[in-house]
């Protein structure tokens, strides 16, 4: 007789939750008549990211491995679960906002209709959509959420899987400028498609190395045994396939394309969740299977760190779309949070509470940043060239000074929540010696603060073109992710020290 | 160390080898009949084509019903070292595996609705 | 001296600050609603404050230790600074809130009638709150930051009400010239703060003057050398004086209560508050006497030159604070002195700036004295409280100024040696000079033959004006005696300056000064009375004067070593600065933003948009990493 595996259920709860509203969408696809479907599955994603939210919640405290070693229960993970079940639902708030498009929904009627036939400009004002989006991104919402639970390089491997095939087909979905989207949806899906490989193949050769895939039995074997090639190899391709989905560079040239093709609302989502995801698996795999031999990861995190922080800052400078912009921007936090990685030394936790302030923070500006994006629009859906932004102020004082208000935060100024992220990790960094990244980080702060200004500037400062974009009404959804990721930015960058303290006591990795 | 890994390589060759040999003996060995059994549709009611080789091309909808299968597949490769362990493995192995089909019947039930199964 | 936490009244002290903030707040922001009834409720607000003032007083002077901490909140609270706002309740801080709040009143009680048909009225008495307020807080703060606070918020006061009519030029360059001096000042003061919060890691009184010992003597020099140029600018002294005469620009109830009693005085304030650091770097006190005895001088032969009324008023102010600074450099032989001066100086100044606002207001906002003349006799109560004021300034025996002004000098000749002869000798010349010009003015003013324009006729003020004057007159002849002899100000003041010392030997014995001073006094009346009372006056100044009263009509010609030696250089090198900025810095900067500019152009054609250079890219990396990983263990 085999023993069962001890599985704890309430510990499993945030995944039951929200892959159990992901199945039920699926029903509810296959079965449901048309016209109750976009209500319902809003309603069964919105149950299931807040659901999963309110467990991890519920969960917080408790630090143990279950089913069989596969899955950690700790602070840093329920920390990270419950920042991507909440930044989750406002995507999927985002998803649902009914009307800025004249067709009610950013995403397309039918995806299967070839791009540009008749068929295809019949369906672009028709009000039916491809509901699957829902479903999709809460499958996604749950891998991700396993994603940074799994303490098992086998569990994470599929929670990778679970996170992106969902997000390669909702890239796709776009109901404008379709042949883009498209395009966006196959570039990711080929490019993860190798990223995943990579991953495979370096849990293959840890595997060979060590005779564990979980992270515990690694690092035990990394103790007793040391480090042989082998092991490096593997643990070198684990990680490009981890930092790969979290756009560092040079594993980043998926990024801007992505974020560009793919419909607004779900590129705030991947902006958002996905980086959050992978920077918790990142910590997981170094500080828990290789947190005993740092020494090897140690310089080349530090050389990634540099690296993407310059390309993201410097090729931001030129970027004529605020969407490439904004991914550029996304590329250069992925180096300042690497910043974070570096500041977290064996027994202290200043970097690993750090890197979730940082997280939460970067993630709910971001959502705000790409869901004001959704607002600018012209004939041809939403206007993205920064020229089409000039004058903004102009036409609409509000949005231009949310707008400002998250470049801002993006850009670290103080009194929003990006410089006291910043701060933490830039402080994380020093305290463990690495201040030369520090400086290079400031450095490549004040250069990425030029295209952030520059946007300002463009707002306030320039006349308005003639035939400028418009500036929709958001419905109520957009309304309250707006209001949720202003109001967050700014309470995180006035009165951070709750919840940095929350981060504080949540920092904690088990395995 | 690497040593221990000398077998895995060489079956890997020897898989490649045989595939490359397959594929290039057979148009050079093979008996060439033409009959009207050649042209009848297959048994799973595909009708036969002209091989990629040649510069034919297949309906895309070939790789969807392909993908279905192999979705299939898979959870039969998984329900025989359970069927073969289900002894071992009591009422717990049991509900994994009404779980795992359940899932999977969902998507099923999904491919289903929309027509995924409808050729035309 | 121990602080002792507040109970009862003085526990709400805040209020003192608070109430005519309130008023302050109430009238800015109300708007037009409140234009019927703000002044009553500027007045309201401070004589609140002022029956405040006055039983928080009597409480104070009940208890034994004499010196009250409020705490309010934690104001600043960043790595090693910690300021909390707090207020200290002490002799030194009451007398002054007495004087704020009392003559604060009767000032806004006077304004009413000045500027009854001004449009303006609301925002005059709304600034005039903000004033009152800024300054409780610069009195009554228990730290150097609490009080930089209230001295930038007095600055402002001042500026906005200097700039009051600020649709003529002359009122708004004047108040852009006061701004802009006492920014000089304040830098210094900002700077003492710093050093005292790197040297000592506070800045509250408290723990700033508990540790001045274990500071190096160049740092408490330092210190002390910032604070008084600070004080120097805010108080108008040499060589940042030449702005006071220029505020006169403003309404004169603002003369008279920011430009002469209050607020011109928190310099004196500033340096007898810091007398434990003072009295720890003599190097300081002795700049701190020197200048005093400079600007006596200075002031004193401005104030002779001058034509305009309230110009005369403004040197004499400057040269009397003068006095002030001399008394509290000396050490503690002077704080009480000083600032026993400072109180009967507010009194007769204040009252003799209200009689020249009145002057004024019969003779249709003229300043010229040239074209004033036998006002005595249609002017009455203008007249009488004036020339009370007038004789209390030049120290006619036993009015106020002959009891504060004594002393000073006393204290003075008693420094002893070469220097106390100087400063002696130059505090009687000075009280000479005052003697002279202040009579000048009065002979010019009120005596002689009228020498008004056409269309002028002289009346008296309201009575809502000339009451002001009458209690600030009683207070002209009284306060002297009041403070100097029968309630000691040096007793009250002891918890804060320490027991008065009896001087056990003068250098001249007390009554010899007396009679010397008074002798000196009534030469200069007389010389007054032979040179401009017997004569006609012309009117208008003759151009054809010797050279030390054109020296004195510019002001010893302040204005132009302002400009030679800071303006104008100044502005050469602002435009060499644009230049370095325009070429060196513009450069640098559009090299550095134009070579990141084109190397992201050059890194970006690598964004091809094909996945395959994509693809290879990240083959790239990978093998770049597993390098670098193998190369880190293997090395």
């Amino acid at each position: 007789m085999i023993e069962a595996p001890d599985l704890s259920l309430s510990a499993l709860s945030p995944f039951l939750f929200v892959f159990g509203a992901a199945l039920v969408g699926v029903l509810v696809e296959s079965f449901a008549p048309r016209h109750v479907r976009q209500p319902t599955q809003v309603a069964l994603a919105l149950v299931g990211t807040v659901g999963g939210f309110a467990c991890t919640l519920l969960l917080a405290g408790r630090g143990e491995v279950t089913a069989a070693g596969a899955l950690a229960v700790d602070g840093a993970g329920l920390f990270l679960q419950a920042t991507i079940a909440g930044l989750g639902a406002l995507s999927v708030l985002l998803f649902a906002e009914r009307a800025l498009d004249p067709a009610r929904s950013a995403f397309v009627a039918s995806a299967a209709v070839p791009a540009g036939s008749p068929r295809d400009r019949e369906l672009l004002t028709d009000e039916r959509v491809q509901t699957e989006v829902y479903p999709l991104a809460t499958f996604a919402v749950g891998g991700m959420m396993l994603f940074v639970a799994a303490n098992d390089l086998l569990v994470m491997f599929i929670a990778l899987e679970v996170l992106s095939l969902p997000l390669y087909l909702i890239c796709g979905l776009s109901r404008r400028r379709r042949l883009l989207s498209q395009e966006a949806a196959v570039k990711y899906f080929l490019l993860g498609a190798f990223a995943s490989a990579f991953f495979l193949y370096g849990l293959a050769l840890v595997y060979g190395a060590t005779g564990t895939v979980q992270l515990a039995g690694i690092r035990q074997s990394v103790t007793d045994d040391g480090t042989g090639t082998l092991l490096v190899l593997g643990l070198g391709l684990l990680v490009v396939g981890l930092m790969f989905k979290a756009s560092v560079a040079p594993f980043h040239t998926w990024t801007p394309d992505v974020y560009q093709g793919a419909p607004t609302p779900v590129t705030a989502f991947m902006a958002a969740c996905t980086k959050v995801a992978a920077f918790g698996a990142i910590l997981r795999l170094l500080y828990v299977a290789f947190g005993t031999a740092d020494w090897t990861w140690r310089p080349l995190v530090y050389g990634i760190a540099i690296v993407s922080m310059v390309v993201g800052a410097v090729l931001g400078l030129t970027q004529t779309d605020v969407k490439r912009m904004l991914a550029y921007s996304s590329i250069a936090h992925a180096g300042f949070l690497l910043t974070g990685v570096i500041g977290l030394d064996a027994g202290t936790g200043s970097g690993l509470a750090a890197t979730l302030f940082y997280l939460l923070a970067y993630g709910l500006t971001t959502v705000g940043a790409f869901a004001v994006v959704t607002l600018v629009r012209d004939g041809d859906g939403e206007a993205t060239a920064l020229a089409q932004w000039a004058g903004l102020a102009r036409r609409s004082p509000l949005t231009a000074a949310i707008m400002t208000f998250l470049l801002l935060a993006l850009a670290g100024i103080p009194l929003t929540s990006g410089f006291t992220g910043k701060f933490a990790v830039f402080r994380a960094a020093i305290e463990v010696g690495a201040w030369p990244l520090a400086v290079v980080a400031l450095v490549t702060s004040a250069v990425a603060g030029f295209f952030y200004l520059r946007l300002v500037v463009l707002m306030y400062f320039s006349e308005p073109a003639e035939d400028g974009p418009s500036v929709g009404v958001p419905g109520l959804p957009t309304t309250i992710v707006l209001a949720v990721t202003v109001a967050a930015t700014l309470v995180l960058g006035v009165v951070p020290g709750s919840v940095l303290d929350l981060a504080d006591g949540a920092a904690r990795l088990v395995g | 160390m690497l040593a221990t890994y000398a077998p895995l390589v060489g079956l890997f060759v020897l898989a490649a080898g045989f595939a490359l040999f397959s594929v290039t003996a057979a148009p050079f060995i093979g008996p060439r009949r033409y009959n009207s059994a050649k042209l009848e549709a297959y048994e799973c009611g595909i009708e036969p084509v002209d091989q990629p080789l040649s510069g034919g091309r297949f309906p895309i909808k070939y790789y969807l019903t392909a993908m279905l299968f192999i979705v299939f597949d898979i959870e039969i490769v998984f329900l025989y070292p359970w069927a073969v362990a289900n002894d071992q493995l009591g009422v717990f192995g049991l509900v994994e595996m009404v779980v795992f089909i359940a899932t999977v019947f969902i998507a099923y039930a999904y491919v289903w609705r929309r027509g995924g199964l409808e050729w035309d | 001296m121990d602080t002792v936490p507040a109970t009862g009244l003085l526990a709400s002290s805040w209020l003192l600050i608070a109430l005519p903030l309130a008023g302050a707040a109430v009238l800015l922001l109300g708007g037009r609603r409140t234009d019927r009834w703000g002044h009553l409720l500027a007045i309201g607000t401070v004589t609140a404050a002022f029956v405040l003032a006055v039983l928080s007083t009597v409480e104070l002077a009940g208890l034994d230790e004499r010196s009250v901490g409020v705490d309010l909140f934690t104001f600043i609270s960043t790595g090693r600074l910690d300021v909390g706002a707090g207020l200290l309740v002490d002799p030194l801080s009451m007398t002054f809130a007495l004087l704020i709040t009392g003559v604060g009143a009767l000032i806004h009680v006077y304004s009413v009638g000045y500027m009854a048909h001004d449009p303006g009225r609301r925002r005059f008495f709304a600034y005039l709150n903000l004033f009152v307020a800024a300054m409780l807080l610069l009195v009554l703060g228990d730290s150097f930051v609490a009080l930089y606070v209230g001295w930038e918020g007095v600055g402002l006061a001042s500026y906005l009400l200097i700039a009051f009519w600020y649709t003529r030029p002359a009122a708004a360059t004047a108040a852009k010239k006061a701004f802009v001096m006492n920014r000089v000042g304040d830098v210094g003061l900002a700077l003492a703060i710093f050093l005292m919060f790197t040297q000592l890691g506070t800045t509250s009184y408290e723990g700033v003057f508990g540790s001045v010992g274990l500071l190096a003597g160049g740092t408490v020099t330092g210190i002390g050398l910032l604070l008084l140029l600070g004080a120097c600018g805010k108080s108008g002294q040499f060589p940042l004086q030449a702005w006071l005469p220029d505020a006169m620009e403003g309404p004169t109830p603002v003369s008279a209560l920011i430009h002469a009693a209050t607020m011109v005085t928190a310099g004196v304030y500033l340096i007898a508050r810091s007398a434990p650091l003072f009295d720890a770097a003599p190097v300081a006190q002795t700049v701190v006497v020197v200048i005093g005895a400079v600007t006596i001088m200075i002031g004193a032969v401005a104030g002779c030159a001058y034509d305009d009324i309230k110009k005369v008023l403004a040197w004499s102010t400057v040269s009397q604070i003068g006095y002030m600074f001399l008394a509290v450099g000396l050490g503690p032989v002077g704080y009480a002195a000083g600032i026993a001066h400072l109180l009967t100086h507010g009194f007769f100044k204040a009252g003799l700036f209200l009689g020249a606002g009145s002057v004024m207001h019969g003779m249709g906002d003229r300043t010229d004295m040239r074209r004033f003349g036998g006002l005595a006799t249609r002017m009455r109560t203008t007249f009488v409280t004036f020339g009370l004021g007038y004789l209390a300034l030049i120290g006619f025996p036993f009015l106020s100024g002959y009891w504060t002004k004594d002393a000073i000098i006393e204290a003075a000749f008693d420094r002893g040696g070469t220097s106390g002869w100087v400063l002696g000798g130059v505090a009687v010349l000075g009280a000479g000079l005052t003697a002279f010009y202040m009579t000048r003015l009065v002979l010019l003013t009120f005596f002689g033959e009228p020498r008004w324009e056409d269309g002028v006729h002289p009346h008296e003020s309201p009575a809502v004006m000339t009451l002001p004057m009458v209690v600030l007159a009683v207070g002209s002849v009284g306060a002297g005696f009041l403070l100097v002899e029968a309630f000691p100000l040096a007793d009250w003041l002891a918890p804060v300056f320490g027991e008065p010392e009896e001087a056990t030997a003068h250098a001249i014995p007390p009554l010899a000064v007396s009679v010397l001073v008074t002798v000196v006094v009534a030469l200069g009346v007389l010389t007054a009375w032979l040179l401009v009372g017997r004569r006609e006056v012309p009117t208008t100044a003759p151009a054809r004067v010797s050279a030390p009263v054109r020296a004195a009509r510019a002001g010893l010609y302040a204005d132009a070593v302002n400009e030679a030696v800071f303006m104008r250089p100044g502005i050469r090198l602002v435009r060499a600065l644009r230049v370095v900025d325009d070429k060196g810095v513009d450069g640098v900067v559009n090299g550095i933003g134009a070579g990141l500019g084109g190397s992201s152009a050059r890194l970006g054609r690598a964004q091809t948009g094909f996945v395959r250079s994509y693809a290879l890219g990240m083959l790239g990396g990978a093998v770049l990493v597993a390098g670098a990983l193998l190369a880190v263990t293997a090395g």
